[in-house]
């Protein structure tokens, strides 16, 4: 298919500055990275309501915990790694324990973050933010869904993680979209099979199944951007239809979007289900379709999953 | 109604007089009763680490913080942040002495479902302002609190008393580089500087000295002061209310198990169990003193 793309990264820094407008009580605290994910924008428009403390993740969350808990509504922006591992017991004990109003952006999630290798990618965040009790999770598939999770963002009660990549990427959806947390939504129906997508690879999902109905087998896609709380309903209802399902995301297949929904499964509706995802492996710093290809993201390998999936269906 | 004693009567007549302090002392000294007694009874607490606090605790909670007994979450409050966590039940029997939390629900410390939680939580608690014991966070979280009372525009003042052994956490320097960053001068830290920790002397550590150089260094106000003296005490806390463009710390050199002779100075006493031996012979050191205090009362 031929995608328009946006940057992930520049749909952050506009969406901020756009909730900025909405509501004065929105701050961003940086710790570094502003040129990186795009703050600069909501620094030049509201320089009063940029707080930065440096390169120093357990005092930006320390610090936008404070603030919260004085009525602001801080976005603490930083990387994925950096929020999720580096500052991990301070967003546990003071954000989620704490039920604090702290919105944690993990920018530069997944594998794609402009060829910089291990240390600037981050494949297990999820599975830390979404074992945490009281946390929100939420993945992003593109511009558009960026800035309506943003959007969402500003009023939500409690502790709030959301991922977002970096790099130039397939639009996705138009101007109508709207962000409902909790629920996934159905892009395509299909009988076969449900390819059920949290984050950035969704247009891997659609032309996998396009890929798929060239050869006669309907495959129905859904994009749940909310990874906790997972839409249950719509799993159940996946696996009791269709009875194949498999799960698509930019971090590791182990403890994330993918175990989320297994969970659903094993407990409701058990089916066969197949894993896209990075295989319990670390990445390294190259081109994106590189990466993709290397780790069996794309569509080819999505249509293959598929396809396992379905040959181990009952009856 | 927010309020309390001296620091509502600012400028030349915030001194406090000679009663106020022996009834502060008096205080103090009660606290320590009751906390050993409630140590005593229910078989647990740090008595050394909160046995070194009391005075710092009393002296903010009576003289300092301005707090509305009716209603913990008052908006325009003080807050208070006890960041090294395991000092929980001192801060409790504080709170007795205050007439904050009755002191019969002291016999349900670390009780399941309990307010009074092991280390002091927010959660259960509402006059807990965070919850601690994963050392080294508070003073971020009070810096949040100090940058965004100013940004209300309001004259609340945020409070940190950090353990000695806490500032080991390189946290606590991130959050000491930025409070001086932000001249976060409603920001106090107090570190309760009883020379030991954990189960052990701190000469086995990394060296924290120069101690005061350090905090100088990154920009703060630093008073020195003797930790178990009230009027030092009060004096530091008015000095740091007269400090502009920089956070104050006061470095408290405290005495770790302070009141009783047998648990000063000693590690074992981090924790402990308080024999009807050992009850005794503290209550013999303690109630003459409280004796002498009486005219105070």
């Amino acid at each position: 298919m031929n995608w328009q793309k946006a940057s992930l990264r520049d749909a952050l820094g506009r969406s901020l500055v756009a909730i900025g407008e909405r509501d004065d009580k929105v701050l961003v605290v940086n710790a570094d990275l502003r040129n990186s994910v795009k703050t600069t924008y909501f620094m030049e428009r509201f320089p009063d309501r940029t707080i930065e403390v440096g390169i120093a993740e357990q005092n930006m969350i320390g610090v936008a915990a404070g603030l919260a808990m004085m009525g602001f509504i801080p976005f603490a922006v930083t990387f994925a790694r950096f929020a999720s591992k580096r500052a991990a017991d301070q967003i546990s004990m003071s954000v989620d324990y704490c039920r604090t109003n702290v919105r944690i952006i993990g920018a530069y999630a997944g594998i794609f973050t402009g060829m910089q290798g291990v240390s600037q990618q981050m494949i297990d965040d999820t599975a830390a933010m979404r074992a945490m009790p009281n946390m929100t999770v939420i993945d992003t598939a593109d511009a558009r869904e960026i800035a309506a999770v943003i959007d969402y963002a500003v009023g939500h009660e409690g502790p709030l993680y959301i991922r977002v990549g970096r790099d130039d990427w397939p639009v996705v959806f138009d101007g109508a979209y709207v962000f409902r947390l909790g629920k996934g939504h159905w892009l395509r129906q299909g009988h076969d099979v449900a390819l059920i997508s949290s984050g950035v690879l969704l247009p891997y999902a659609l032309e996998a199944a396009e890929v798929l109905r060239g050869e006669g087998i309907e495959a129905g896609v859904v994009n749940m951007p909310t990874v906790k709380p997972i839409d249950a309903d719509l799993i159940a209802d996946a696996a009791n239809r269709i009875g194949a399902i498999v799960a698509i995301e930019n971090h590791n297949v182990q403890a994330g979007f993918g175990s989320a929904i297994a969970e659903v499964v094993v407990a409701r509706a058990p089916c066969p289900m197949e894993f896209i995802g990075i295989q319990n492996e670390y990445s390294q710093s190259a081109p994106n379709d590189d990466l993709a290809e290397h780790h069996r993201l794309t569509p080819p390998h999505i249509a293959a999953a598929a396809r396992r999936a379905i040959a181990r269906k009952r009856g | 109604m927010l309020s309390n004693a001296l620091t509502d009567r600012e400028g030349a007549r915030w001194a406090p007089t000679d009663a106020e302090i022996g009834r502060f002392r008096y205080l103090a000294e009660s606290t320590r009763k009751l906390f050993l007694d409630t140590v005593f009874r229910y078989g647990r607490g740090h008595c050394g680490p909160c046995l070194s606090e009391i005075e710092i605790l009393i002296s903010l909670y009576f003289a300092e913080l301005r707090i509305d007994e009716r209603d913990p979450k008052s908006p325009d409050r003080d807050r208070f942040i006890l960041s090294k966590g395991h000092g929980a039940l001192g801060l409790y029997c504080v709170f007795a002495q205050r007439g904050l939390i009755e002191t019969k629900e002291l016999a349900t410390f670390e009780a399941l479902g309990a307010r009074l939680q092991g280390h002091v939580d927010s959660i259960h608690l509402p006059w807990v302002e965070l919850t601690t014991g994963s050392l080294g966070q508070g003073l971020s979280v009070a810096l949040g609190m100090a940058i965004g009372a100013r940004r209300l525009g309001k004259d609340i003042r945020a409070y940190c008393v950090l353990g000695d052994g806490e500032t080991q956490e390189g946290n606590v320097w991130e959050a000491a580089m930025a409070a001086a960053k932000f001249k976060a001068d409603n920001l106090l830290a107090i570190v309760d500087w009883n020379g030991l920790q954990g189960g052990i002397t701190m000469e086995v550590m990394p060296s924290l000295e120069p101690f005061a150089a350090k905090w100088q260094a990154f920009g703060w106000h630093v008073i020195d002061i003797p930790g178990h003296d009230i009027g030092a005490l009060l004096a530091a806390y008015h000095e740091a209310r007269m400090v502009r463009g920089k956070p104050t710390v006061i470095i408290a050199r405290t005495v770790k198990g302070k009141g009783v002779s047998y648990m000063e100075n000693q590690v074992e006493w981090h924790g402990g169990t308080v024999t009807p031996a050992l009850y005794d012979q503290a209550m013999s050191e303690i109630e003459p003193r409280l004796a002498q205090l009486e005219s105070y009362r």
